[in-house]
């Protein structure tokens, strides 16, 4: 005990590094939702006033309205077939009877490893020649590539606390596999499913790179308006959509932290 | 008879009557749920190989494709490729086969990249094409001989080095674009050498992205480590707290990022008018459009993928070791070096790791807050492609980063396990 003081120094001085990493972490996003609300088009302050104008801006009919429209169709797409196809290749690695397991699991995750730019490139040039460039169809496909990994490591880390033993125990009492599935499997890792199609709309929702090589003018996303727009000059209806997409993030991190707490909560009542 | 266990089974006995037919409907049983195992991966796999991995052996295609010289001067390229041009002179007929395949070309798209891919290999080459397509059906052939018309619209034709150049761009395939990419490229002697000293860009730009991605993953690390430490050390609701602080920012939008610190750090952003409100500063800093903006902005998104390994791993080691160090008399920093620290290293790794394979392939972020001096090899590959159309050089540099990811992604594999890099307990 005759180090106390310095231990408490340290405290103290651990501490203060935590307030500042906080204030680092949090105060641009914090400092610019006023501004969002400004009358002006200036973006310092003090504010000449308070409006709602940016938000008009923003959220009637125009580019900003349909690049929204356009994020939201391509993500709910995309999430689904990640969703689907990341789920059942998450099941089939829990069922731990194959040997090569290890390397299938580094192949399905490479395509959050490999920079975007690089397979937004090689996309570019494939989906050319399929003519998949500029269509919706094309997007789909490349922000479900981009998801999957997401959805394999979220329900495989879920499927960990999963006991095979209950799906046996379903099939030895005759279920067919099909059905030991839906009825055990499904609702135990609902949570779990739930929490990779979230990380994987978001995927997609924020998706630039690979956007930018194989979008279209038709399929302009949020992120590839917003991209323009701070390229050119930013003015305050890209704020206003910052501070509009924090909260979007606020609303995932909330979800996605009470679907955490429901898959711990099944699987303690087992 | 083997005595190998039959697969799931191996923990229970059966007393069958007969033991050869019960291993062999087992061992039916295990391949049958092997083959529904396989099964329900087909999809995911077959989904990634014809939308991921083909498009990268396209890009690996595109880097060595060669196509140009070929399909916009025929003629020439077939005569070229049996030519030894370090023995014999060149032949005449060459002259009369690239007379006749310019005069084809003109006016269509092949003789445009015919023009620009041979610009490539000596600067000028493609207003020599130009010049003497446009020139050649003025001139009347048959008259003259192709050599002498030749070298009457330009005397670079009696040059050597210009054939030499357009045999070697006239093979299928080329090492050029992968040899650029290191700044490299084969000379008239057929050998390979560095290109000129202020020629070298990309082992410039190679070094440029390797060095941010390494400093902003060693700033993560530093910043990342305690942060992760407090979070583990501190009573739940400073927990809550630091996690929110660190969540938020990673769930939020990463143009929204970006412009929020923009907004925050540019000239007369709120950053500097608050400091210069308080008479800290009297002109403003320059805090963004350089490096320092660069690496604010990264440390700022990556933070995340450096803190939440590292955060994973150190609760999992027991508090009783640092407390029984202490008991023992050993200082407090004694304790955190000999034992919490060689404890943590498999989540620093896994962090660093991380971050540093985000870090390399960024582009987006560096080219809205950094100037011309801070752009990484994504935005020269995102470049060539999009303004300047050069697909080979686009992929062969796209190849040079794909191995830089690749091998960390691999030695990572090794060390640490797929599962504990993507943060799979």
């Amino acid at each position: 005990m005759k180090h106390r003081n310095h231990v408490l120094i340290g405290q103290l001085i651990h501490y203060f590094f935590g307030i500042l990493m906080v204030l680092f972490l949090i105060t641009p996003l914090i400092a610019i939702i006023p501004l969002s609300f400004s009358s002006g088009s200036f973006l310092s302050y003090p504010l000449p006033g308070l409006s709602l104008r940016w938000y008009q801006e923003v959220f009637s009919s125009g580019p900003w309205l349909d690049s929204l429209q356009n994020s939201i169709f391509v993500g709910l797409f995309s999430t689904v077939l990640a969703t689907v196809l990341g789920t059942f290749a998450a099941f089939a690695m829990a069922r731990r009877n194959i040997s090569a397991q290890r390397s299938i699991l580094g192949f399905l995750i490479a395509p959050m490893i490999v920079p975007p730019v690089i397979t937004g490139l090689g996309m570019y040039f494939l989906f050319g020649q399929l003519g998949l460039t500029a269509s919706f169809k094309g997007l789909v496909i490349a922000h479900t590539v981009l998801a999957t990994p997401f959805v394999v490591i979220t329900v495989t880390a879920n499927l960990q606390n999963f006991d095979m033993k209950l799906f046996r125990a379903a099939s030895s009492l005759g279920a067919s596999p099909v059905r030991a599935f839906f009825t055990i499997v499904l609702p135990l890792i609902m949570p779990g499913i739930m929490s990779g199609a979230l990380f994987a709309f978001v995927t997609s929702f924020d998706e630039i790179v690979v956007t930018l090589f194989l979008g279209g003018p038709a399929q302009r996303t949020l992120p590839r308006q917003m991209f323009d727009g701070i390229r050119d000059s930013i003015d305050p209806s890209i704020i206003a959509m910052s501070v509009f997409l924090m909260l979007i993030a606020l609303l995932t991190l909330i979800t996605s932290a009470w679907l955490n707490q429901r898959s711990k909560n099944k699987y303690m009542t087992e | 008879m083997s005595t190998t266990p039959l697969g799931t089974t191996d923990n229970v006995h059966f007393e069958a009557t007969e033991p050869g037919t019960l291993k062999k409907s087992m061992h039916r049983a295990e391949k049958g749920r092997r083959a529904i195992t396989w099964l329900l991966l087909a999809p995911l796999l077959i989904y990634t190989s014809v939308f991921f991995v083909l498009p990268l052996c396209t890009m690996l295609y595109k880097a060595v494709d060669n196509p140009e010289v070929i399909s916009g001067a025929p003629n020439t390229s077939k005569l070229l490729s049996t030519w030894q041009s370090k023995s014999t002179p060149l032949p005449d007929a060459a002259y009369s086969a690239l007379v006749s395949d310019l005069k084809h070309a003109y006016g269509k798209p092949e003789l445009g990249e015919l023009a620009r891919r041979l610009n490539y290999e000596i600067s000028g080459f493609r207003s020599l094409i130009m010049k003497s397509a446009r020139k050649l059906p003025a001139l009347k052939l048959g008259s003259n001989d192709a050599k002498q018309l030749l070298y009457d619209i330009d005397n670079r034709w009696q040059d050597t080095r210009y054939w030499i150049a357009l045999k070697r761009s006239s093979e299928r395939f080329t090492p050029y674009y992968l040899l650029a990419a290191l700044d490299l490229k084969v000379n008239d002697k057929g050998e390979i050498g560095f290109v000129d000293q202020e020629q070298r860009v990309y082992t410039k730009v190679l070094i440029r992205t390797l060095t941010i991605a390494t400093v902003v993953t060693l700033i993560c690390l530093l910043i990342g480590y305690p942060l992760a430490a407090l979070m583990v050390r501190a009573p739940k609701p400073v927990t809550i707290i630091l996690m929110l602080a660190i969540m938020l920012p990673f769930w939020t939008s990463l143009l929204a990022r970006t412009s929020a610190w923009i907004v925050t750090l540019q000239a007369n952003g709120i950053f500097n008018n608050f400091l210069i409100s308080l008479g800290i500063i009297a002109e403003p800093l320059e805090l963004i459009f350089n490096s320092t903006g660069v690496y604010i902005v990264m440390v700022h998104i990556l933070l995340p993928f450096a803190v939440l390994p590292i955060y994973n791993n150190l609760q999992n080691i027991p508090n009783h070791l640092m407390l029984a160090s202490s008991s023992l008399g050993a200082h407090p920093v004694k304790g955190f070096i000999s034992i919490y620290l060689p404890l943590s290293i498999p989540g620093i790794s896994a962090g660093g790791l991380l971050t540093f394979i985000v870090a390399v392939g960024y582009y987006i972020t560096p080219s809205l807050v950094g100037s011309a001096g801070e752009q990484m090899l994504g935005y020269f590959i995102a470049f060539y492609t999009n303004t300047t159309v050069n697909w080979g050089m686009a992929s062969a540099l796209g190849i040079v980063l794909l191995l830089c990811v690749m091998g960390l992604y691999a030695l990572a594999s090794v060390t640490l396990g797929v599962k504990q890099l993507a943060g799979i307990k």
